[in-house]
């Protein structure tokens, strides 16, 4: 086993138990940090398959601007009842996602799937490389992208406000 | 062993199903939109492994449009949380039954 793979189970294991801390945490807050340590998980194997400026911006974006958006929300908030507890319910789900899990792994884990990558050159992932990559094949999707976060900003704005009584 | 593009495929369908155990038991609104943001994560990761092994870029493009798509899904869902807690003080999705007939 070389170092690559040990790095590769290590910090699949860890985001493993990381998410499972999201999804079974009864504290929102801890469910929050635990979030910010799986995306932070996900930005080092984005960066170890050669994509740095993903990694990059997995942290800015999810890391930075969502999980602080989310943790503002929990302190506005401030929902101090903890969430009841249902049985049944909480088996069933379980269930549902475990047979969800068992037909996806058969299906990804097949051995036809190349196994060694494709040499990396120079520039593969860089900068460079991807925003000539969006702003020429991608360029409309860019546009609009652009404009869905503006829509975005808009919805927020409007449905957050506080509404006037006449 | 010689980590392949199948190992990254299987930790992305672990990470995505977690997500989707906690979309179906949890009763609180944020933790949901928390574990949605999980499983969107867990295709990026799918992305970004078909990138490398295939060699091509488009997927690490993608990424991007997946990451601004679920900025706009969080910040209108948190709005959305914000303007339900305001009307019902709950946070449960439970409690929100005007429509359920």
């Amino acid at each position: 086993m070389d170092i690559a793979s040990a790095i590769f189970y290590l910090l699949a294991t860890l985001l493993v138990i990381a998410s499972l801390l999201v999804v079974f945490l009864r504290n929102v807050v801890h469910c929050a940090m635990a979030l910010v340590t799986a995306l932070l998980l996900i930005a080092v194997l984005f960066i170890t398959l050669h994509a740095p400026m993903v990694g990059v911006f997995q942290v800015m974006i999810y890391a930075g601007a969502i999980m602080v958006l989310f943790l503002f929300v929990i302190m506005f908030l401030n929902p101090a009842t903890l969430e009841k507890q249902q049985g049944m319910w909480w088996g069933f789900g379980t269930i549902l996602a475990a047979l969800l899990a068992g037909v996806l792994i058969p299906l990804l884990g097949r051995d036809e799937l190349p196994t060694d990558s494709v040499a990396a050159t120079e520039l593969f992932g860089s900068p460079e490389m991807l925003a000539k990559s969006l702003f020429n094949e991608f360029v409309l999707p860019f546009e609009i992208a652009s404009v869905l976060l503006l829509v975005a900003i808009i919805g927020a704005v409007v449905l957050a406000k506080r509404e006037h009584r006449a | 062993m010689i980590v392949g593009l199948q190992h990254y495929l299987i930790l992305s369908a672990v990470i995505f199903s977690i997500g989707v155990i906690g979309v179906l038991i949890r009763r609180n609104l944020i933790v949901i939109l928390m574990s949605i943001e999980l499983m969107l994560n867990a295709v990026n990761l799918t992305f970004i492994a078909f990138s490398r092994y295939l060699g091509s870029t488009d997927g690490q493009v993608i990424v991007f449009f997946v990451m601004a798509v679920a900025a706009a899904e969080a910040v209108i869902g948190l709005a959305i949380i914000i303007s339900v807690f305001r009307h019902r003080q709950t946070l449960d999705p439970q409690e929100m039954q005007l429509l359920k007939w």
